[in-house]
């Protein structure tokens, strides 16, 4: 791959086969992760009614999509209110927004699905999909991130074990199309 | 399930004014996955922030591991922490001290 370029009001570069599959993949995957979680949602007969969605009051168990869909409020420090009031609240505040932030996040990585070439080849994209493809290569990042225990601590070398060996190198390199698009962006 | 709506009272003691308009803050916590250019490039986005004080906040977060990016109502900071989740930064919302 080439870095991004800009090109007028386009923002252009070009992935071998094995790298576009190595986007569409890991997108394609994070999407089927939040697809599964909205598929949780709780199904009241009042939201049926209203038309109004209500997300699951409680976070994901799981720490990759726990990171994707983080609470709004930080409950073990930093607080002013009983533990089990900020517990409640960041309850309520998840039920309002995970729909929302679910139907962003499945938005984006549709976006890539769509303008990413199967095979490869060249990649043109307007000022908003390369916004879609900065969120959706992020989300992506956090993922591998969480799975690979990334810390700022640990120096950074590559895992023993050969599927996270594989994960901390798409990892390396998804970092550096994400700094290259926004380089590109910001030009 | 639902809890009981607040009732208002109508002879609010001029403390509990005061800690009604005590406002909230939008807190970005540093994470050691999003880019330091990323970080930088979501607040000037987000927030319309010069890239100068965009890259203040976001030397506030790695180095302080903090930092405040916004404040105002409840709804506003509770608009811009659901704007930060969706472009993967580790926001949260409190009530300022």
């Amino acid at each position: 791959m080439q870095d991004w370029t800009r090109d007028n009001d386009r923002l252009v570069t070009e992935l071998e086969p094995n790298e576009a599959a190595v986007v569409r993949g890991l997108v394609g995957e994070i999407k089927d992760m939040l697809t599964a979680r909205a598929d949780q949602a709780p199904q009241d007969e009042l939201a049926e009614l209203t038309g109004m969605r209500a997300g699951p009051s409680t976070p994901p168990e799981e720490s990759v999509l726990a990171r994707l869909l983080p609470d709004f409020i930080r409950p073990e420090r930093d607080s002013f209110e009983p533990e089990a009031e900020s517990a409640d609240t960041a309850g309520a505040l998840r039920s309002l927004h995970e729909p929302e932030l679910i139907e962003h996040k499945s938005g984006v990585a549709a976006t890539v699905l769509d303008t990413c070439p199967e095979r490869g080849g060249k990649v043109s994209l307007t000022e908003e999909q390369a916004e879609s493809w900065l969120s959706a290569l992020n989300d992506v990042r956090l993922a591998l991130g969480t799975a690979l225990g990334v810390s700022e601590e640990v120096p950074d070398e590559p895992p023993e074990d050969q599927l996270q060996r594989e994960h901390y190198y798409v990892y390396q390199w998804l970092t550096w199309v994400q700094e290259s698009l926004i380089q590109a962006l910001s030009s | 399930m639902t809890t009981p709506a607040e009732v208002e009272s109508t002879q609010a003691e001029p403390e509990e004014a005061a800690t009604e308009e005590r406002p909230w803050v939008t807190i970005v916590w540093n994470d050691p996955v999003n880019l330091m250019s990323y970080v930088t490039y979501v607040l000037q986005k987000i927030f319309g922030y010069s890239k100068e004080h965009a890259t203040k906040l976001m030397l506030d977060v790695h180095n302080k591991g903090r930092a405040v990016v916004s404040s105002g109502s409840k709804e506003k900071v509770e608009g811009d922490v659901a704007k930060l989740h969706a472009a993967g930064l580790w926001a949260t919302m409190q009530h300022d001290s």
